[in-house]
Parts: C-alpha cells; sequence; structure tokens
C-alpha cells in the first residue's frame, strides 16, 4: 500500500529497506528527520554525534568494517564533514556508504544558500538528486548498489522542498544484507603519501567510469514533447518546470548530477530549438553545458538567489502572464520567529543588552537574540565561531574591549565546536567571557539529545559530559553556574566574569520552556500597580504587547514562567491559576 | 483538474495535523497527493504555510501565487497574507483569532484595523470563531479540527472518509473531543 511519507522518512525508510545497519549524523534542518525515522528502526545503530566531521567518520568506520551505513546532515553540516569526505573519496568503501545533505534554498533555517552540489566535483564522488519521495526511497536503495559496485561514497543531495514535502511511497521488504568480510588492506585504507598517490589513479579511473555510467542509466531520462523547447533540470526544478510547462516542453532530467553526462547532454539539444537550465543556486549544469559547446539559456534569465516556483519558469519560457492574483492596498507587518514565552534565553540577552556587552554570538534558538527588542547579538557566522572569534576580537582590541565582551554558544553547539574553541583562549593566554546557554537540549532544529543530556537518540540513559568538569579540565579555573531567570544575580555573574583577567565560563542553566519536563503554570496578569514603563516590554516576549493605552498578557500565549514578574519595578504582574 | 489547499497560521497552531489529515482524505479517494511543510523555525511563532495539492498527477508540491482553491487560515493577520494566493473565485476560511507579531507587539508595525470586511469586499470569505467552538468541544486546542471541520464541508470528499481519516490519526485519548470538534466546524455553515 501507498502512503505519505515525507522526502526525509522516504530516506530512512531507504536505508532501512537496503539493510544499512548504522546511521550516524548531527542534527540540521532541513536533513534532521531522516536520522530520527532511522532511529525507529530496531534493525539500524542510530546516534546523534557531537558534530558532522565525527558522525561522518563513525559511517566510515562501520562502512570499513563491512556495514552498509550513512550520515545525514544539512548543506553547511558538509562543510564539518568535508575532510574524512574528500579521503574516504581515495580509499572507497566496504559496505556501502551514502551521506544526504539537505541544502536550504531561500534560507528557510539557515545562514548561508551554498549549492552542495560543488563537494562531488570536488571531492570527485557520485552525487544522486531525486525529485519526489519515492525517488527519495529508490535512489537510495540503488546508491547503496552503486556506492559497492563503483567503490565511492554516494551523495544524495536533498533540498528543503523535497526533504519537507510529502508524496506516496510504497513500502517494500529490507535486503537482508550480510557484513561484507573485513581484512586488512593497508595501500586502500592508509593513506599516507605512498599510497594515496596510487588511489588517486584509481579515483581518476573511477570518475571516468562513472562518467560512462552517466550516460545511460536510469537517473537522466530524456522526455520527448514538443522540439521547440527542451528543459534540463534536477531535483524540485525539475517538478516546478514539469509544473509550469507540462507538455509544452521536452525534457532532460537528471537524477544522476555528478558525475554529469556527455553525449546524453548533447543528444537532447540536438533535437530542440533551445535549451534552458533550470537550476536553483549556481549555474553548475549551465556551465557544464557551455563547456560542451551548447548554447543554453540559463542564469541570465533565472536568478542565483533563492528558491525558483513555477510561476516564474512559465513567465520566462513560454512568456505566459502570472495567474491573476489578488493585490493588497496595505503593507502588512511581516511575523518573523521570535523566541518562545518562557524561553531561558530571554533572561540573558535581556542582562546582555542592559550591560550594553558585545556578543559574539553564534547558531541556535539564541540567535533570535539579535532580533529586536533585545537585538543583543553582535555576530553569527557557523557553529562554534562565538567562541573563537571573541577570542580575535580580544587579541585585536585589547583589554579593555575584552571586559565588554562575550561569547554566547548554546550547549549542542559548544559540544559541536565550541570546545576547541575555548582550549584556544585557554592556551593562548585570552581572558574571554564564555556563557553556555545550557536549555537541556538541541532546541533549534526540533529537540534532539545531544551529549550533554544524559540521552541517546533512541531515549536511552547515558553518560552526561559535565560542562563543568570539561572546562575546568582544560584549564578554566572560573566556571560558575546562573539561572538566567533570577536577572540580579545572573547580572552580579557576568559582571564579575567579564571584570575578571583569565578565562571563564558561565553556564546559563535554566531548561527549553516546550521540554515535557518543564511544567510552569499559571499565567501572569497585569495589576493595578501597572505604571506603564513598559520596562516588561523589553523582554520580547510575544505574550506582552501594549495595545496603545495598557499593557496587555495574552493568557493564550502565556505559559506562566513568571520572568516578566522579575523585571517590573513596581510589582504589577502577578501569576493566577497556579497549581 | 487538481485542487490545492492552502494551510496558513502562526508556528504552534496545529496546521500541521489539518495539512496530514487532508492528505490522508485525498489519498483515501485514490488521488495522486502531495503536501508541502516548511520545517524547523516553526515552534518560534513565525508565519507557517503549508500547501496541499491533490488529483490524477500532482508534480510540484508547491502553490503559488492565485492558485489555490481553498485557503484555511488559523490567524486574521495570516489569512490577509495569503490573500495574493487566493485562485478567483476561491475560498477562504477564517479563524477570528488574532496573535499579534513581534513587530506590532513592540510598537514598530501595526496590526492592520478592519481585516475582516477588508477580506470580505475582495473575496469569497467564512469567518469561524474556531476558539469558542473549541472550548465548546471540551479542549481550546481543537482549534485545528474545528477548521478542518469548516474546511470538509467545503471538498467533495463524504462526511464518513474525515471521520475515518480523524480515527487513523488522532491519538485515542482525545478523538471524542475532536470528533466533537470536527461535527461543530462541519456543522457551521
Ligand atoms: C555545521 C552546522 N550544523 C548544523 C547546523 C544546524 N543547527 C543550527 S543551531 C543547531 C544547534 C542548536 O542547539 P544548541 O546549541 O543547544 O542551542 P539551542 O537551539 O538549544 O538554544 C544546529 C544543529 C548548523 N547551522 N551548522
Amino acid at each position: 500500500m501507498k502512503r505519505l511519507m515525507l522526502g526525509n522518512e522516504a530516506i530512512a525508510r531507504g536505508a532501512y529497506e537496503a539493510g544499512v545497519s548504522v546511521v550516524s549524523s548531527y542534527p540540521g534542518t532541513p536533513s534532521t528527520e531522516i536520522t530520527e525515522y532511522a532511529a525507529k528502526y530496531n534493525e539500524i545503530y542510530t546516534e546523534w554525534a557531537p558534530n558532522e566531521k565525527v558522525a561522518a567518520e563513525v559511517a566510515i568506520g562501520a562502512s570499513i568494517a563491512g556495514a552498509r551505513s550513512m550520515s545525514c546532515m544539512k548543506h553547511v553540516g558538509m562543510n564539518v564533514m568535508a575532510d574524512p569526505l574528500f579521503t574516504v573519496s581515495y580509499t572507497g568503501v566496504n559496505g556501502g556508504l551514502v551521506f544526504c545533505v539537505a541544502d536550504d534554498p531561500g534560507m528557510h533555517s539557515s545562514q548561508n544558500e551554498q549549492d552542495s552540489r560543488h563537494y562531488a566535483k570536488a571531492s570527485k564522488t557520485m552525487m544522486l538528486e531525486p525529485s519526489d519521495s519515492a525517488e527519495c526511497k529508490y535512489f537510495v536503495k540503488k546508491a547503496y548498489e552503486l556506492s559497492e559496485k563503483f567503490d565511492t561514497p554516494v551523495i544524495i543531495r536533498l533540498s528543503t522542498r523535497v526533504s519537507h514535502s510529502q508524496s506516496l511511497v510504497e513500502e517494500e521488504e529490507r535486503e537482508n544484507y550480510l557484513l561484507k568480510d573485513y581484512t586488512k588492506n593497508i595501500p586502500k585504507y592508509v593513506m599516507m603519501p605512498g599510497m594515496a598517490r596510487k588511489r588517486h589513479v584509481v579515483v581518476e579511473d573511477r570518475i571516468r567510469a562513472l562518467t560512462a555510467f552517466a550516460e545511460d542509466c536510469e537517473f537522466n531520462k530524456i522526455e520527448m514533447n514538443s522540439s521547440k523547447i527542451g528543459i534540463i533540470a534536477s531535483g524540485i526544478s525539475y517538478m516546478y518546470a514539469k509544473e509550469a510547462l507540462g507538455d509544452k516542453s521536452s525534457y532532460l532530467k537528471l537524477g544522476m548530477v555528478y558525475p554529469l553526462p556527455e553525449k546524453l547532454i548533447l543528444d537532447f539539444a540536438s533535437k530542440v530549438e533551445k535549451v534552458y537550465v533550470i537550476e536553483e543556486l549556481d549555474p553548475i549544469f549551465e556551465q557544464h553545458c557551455r563547456a560542451l559547446g551548447i548554447d543554453v539559456i540559463g542564469k541570465e534569465v533565472f536568478s542565483l538567489l533563492g528558491e525558483y516556483t513555477s510561476e516564474m519558469i512559465k513567465k520566462s519560457v513560454l512568456g505566459e502572464a502570472a495567474s491573476q492574483k489578488i493585490e493588497l492596498d496595505e503593507e502588512i507587518p511581516v511575523r518573523p520567529p521570535v523566541m518562545c514565552a518562557g524561553c531561558p534565553h530571554r533572561g540573558t540577552f535581556y542582562v546582555l543588552k542592559k550591560l550594553n556587552l558585545t556578543v559574539s554570538g553564534d547558531i541556535g534558538c539564541y540567535t533570535l537574540g539579535a532580533a529586536a527588542p533585545l537585538s543583543s547579538l553582535d555576530t553569527t557566522i557557523c557553529m562554534g565561531a562565538s567562541v573563537s572569534a571573541a577570542l580575535g576580537m580580544a587579541k585585536a582590541r585589547g583589554r579593555d574591549f575584552n571586559k565588554k565582551l562575550v561569547s554566547v554558544i548554546g550547549d549542542s553547539t559548544f559540544i559541536h565546536s565550541g570546545i576547541t574553541g575555548l582550549i584556544d583562549i585557554v592556551y593562548n593566554k585570552g581572558s574571554n567571557t564564555v556563557i553556555i546557554l545550557d536549555n537541556s537540549i538541541t532546541g533549534m532544529t526540533g529537540h534532539q539529545e545531544n551529549p550533554t543530556t544524559g540521552y541517546t537518540i533512541k531515549g536511552e540513559p547515558t553518560k552526561q559530559v559535565n560542562l563543568i568538569t570539561l572546562c575546568k579540565s582544560i584549564g578554566v579555573d572560573r566556571v560558575v553556574i546562573a539561572d538566567p531567570f533570577n536577572l540580579k544575580e545572573f547580572e552580579r555573574v557576568v559582571k564579575e566574569e567579564t571584570e575578571a583577567d583569565e578565562p571563564s565560563v558561565i553556564i546559563a542553566q535554566r531548561p527549553c520552556a516546550l521540554l515535557k519536563s518543564v511544567k510552569y503554570t499559571g499565567n501572569c496578569v497585569i495589576n493595578d500597580k501597572c505604571k506603564k514603563c513598559k520596562v516588561c516590554m523589553k523582554l520580547g516576549c510575544p505574550a506582552i504587547s501594549w495595545n496603545g493605552e495598557n499593557i496587555k498578557i495574552d493568557a493564550t500565549q502565556c505559559n506562566g514562567c513568571g520572568l516578566c514578574i522579575n523585571v517590573c519595578p513596581f510589582g504589577a504582574i502577578e501569576k493566577v491559576g497556579e497549581k | 483538474m487538481n485542487k490545492s489547499i492552502m494551510i496558513v497560521g502562526v508556528g504552534g497552531q496545529g496546521t500541521l495535523l489539518a495539512s496530514r489529515i487532508l492528505g490522508n482524505v485525498a489519498i483515501s479517494e485514490g488521488y495522486d497527493v502531495k503536501v508541502s511543510e516548511v520545517h524547523g523555525m516553526s515552534q518560534r511563532g513565525g508565519s507557517v504555510v503549508t500547501y496541499v495539492k491533490y488529483g490524477e498527477k500532482v508534480f510540484s508540491p508547491i502553490i503559488d501565487e492565485g492558485e489555490a482553491d481553498i485557503i484555511l487560515a488559523f490567524e486574521l493577520l495570516e489569512a490577509y497574507r495569503a490573500l495574493p494566493y487566493l485562485k478567483k473565485g476561491g475560498k477562504i476560511i477564517v479563524n477570528t483569532q488574532r496573535i499579534s507579531p513581534m513587530p506590532v507587539i513592540i510598537g514598530d508595525k501595526k496590526y492592520p484595523e478592519n481585516i475582516e470586511e477588508k477580506i470580505k469586499e475582495k473575496v469569497d470569505a467564512v469567518f469561524v470563531d474556531a476558539l469558542k467552538a473549541a472550548e465548546e468541544a471540551g479542549n481550546i486546542k481543537a482549534v485545528n479540527v474545528v477548521l478542518i471541520g469548516v474546511m470538509a464541508k467545503n471538498t467533495d470528499a463524504a462526511y464518513e472518509k474525515w471521520i475515518e481519516v480523524l480515527k487513523q490519526t488522532v491519538p485515542a485519548k482525545f478523538l471524542e473531543v475532536n470528533l466533537k470538534a470536527f461535527d461543530l466546524g462541519y456543522n457551521m455553515f
């Protein structure tokens, strides 16, 4: 029976059916659910690793040991695991090895919109790109066969719209995959120069073989309709094009996006009058076509930025006007995401703003600390950068600047890549203050366990990294725990630690308000002592608003966390309905 | 002809359940179906949009402006924002609940006035106080199911189909409340 499945669920199903037995990933939207769905199968050992590099290496080890394995990440996660990627391309695999990478054109929840297809080319590995959930499952299963056949890791490229759309998938049985034999093979798996030189020859031979395979594989398909227009596209762009143009054009659908075929593309181009290349982000197919001497239409009409739509394709290719639509005659206020009511990060940023500190920021829910009215974050680059970049700032501008500077980093992000920056601070005699925002979970990506939470992805209790002992063991002598909702005490601690002429860590500890274990009750209301000073509104709580005359707390939004009670100087907020 | 239904609201309002139920009803009617969601930051009070498309064969999971047959809006401002997506002759079902976005809360922007009238002027619209109906059903969290009920009346699928899918999708302990909420919505117009 067919059922609706997210692209990500279908990837996990494909891994299951292919007999995969090890999956290791680090979360990242829009890839996270693949690993969460994989964890539901008892037959698959699944884990959240501390970061993508570790995750990829666990998968590589499992492959070398003879299992079919997988590691999944968002596009920027591929930057983190690029080091092992480029060399596992040389060693090749034993059991099939698949990396799934999910791009985010339009940046629904990312800090950039890089195109991960470059990685397949740069690492000389095979890349497939499915267009819907049924293809997700099918391509993954095929990817394992091809990984073993061509002795290569295979990358499956996804995008937000493929990962997070549901379409129909037929479930099949799990293959009874037996571990491949493990035999010591130094020339294949020990990449020191003498052996790597020989493996590089193998890699170049493999790319030639894969290119030949691309010419007539089942993933690359020509659909002939009109000979006037031909479209070359892959992934979700292919679906947009089909929706827009239907039978009015012919198609070359590229399911294998690296290496690209040559004859097949030349053959298709010769059959149609005009060739359009429709690819979100970078002109990778387009440049390939141009190198083959084909005069295609690409980025001169289609943007390098953001997502495409069927409507824009219809307009650019057929010159057809868009559907009639209703115009609104006034500006509508945007609704950006905000820190939830009860979010522990709110207390931290309230204090940092009050103290007017420079805040070297990082990635997580707390990045929203840059939004008004808290507006307190100064920078966000990539995971971990809050700590190391603050050392750079302090070294550049000196002691006085450093006394008004802190780093903020979430618990998951600290383990991912903040700890190495902190070691740099200690080793190179920095005296930065790092605030670890410990909300007991990986919040941003939808509540994943991590090494500091004490549970595995399967919900089993495990050892918990102790942040205090960890920081002390690398040489940070000043480590304090403070509750960000105890505003006075938190402020005192921040002042004291930024004053100190040595490295310090403040662990801002309070769990995410959305965790089931957190039980705030009742809700806050304004009483008649209110002087309308609006101090409470500086918290940026979604439940508190000003209606032009009074401050109001929306009972459907408020969860009774009580932070506003702590900021009110007049005792004008109280809690009702507490259980 | 494919049908395109767009569901809009604020993160945390339960729009995903609505799109999943609708998707499953469409499958049981024998259609090809695509449902598109954007996850990730949606817990944090931002605008959320899901698309449900069904018919003989669906390619793109996305609905472009001017293409939605029905818009189901969980919040008034989000209804207004989504209007350009409505097809000529399409219908919008609007929950009259208001949730102020942050730019309004901090006084940077104003929550537009008389949205209901403005929507009515432009398109075929029904307005529902789903919060009140959910309360009547016994749980304010059932707002989404009330709205599904209203929408169900506007599709070709039979009442029994909806109930069947509802039974499969909603946890057993909430089923009674949800069936009540669905009926309140279904019989509202
Ligand atoms: C290299 C990389 N991997 C993954 C992500 C996706 N991502 C963004 S923030 C984050 C973790 C946030 O968790 P935490 O640091 O605990 O902060 P919280 O959101 O809980 O406040 C993840 C996984 C990313 N942006 N970059």
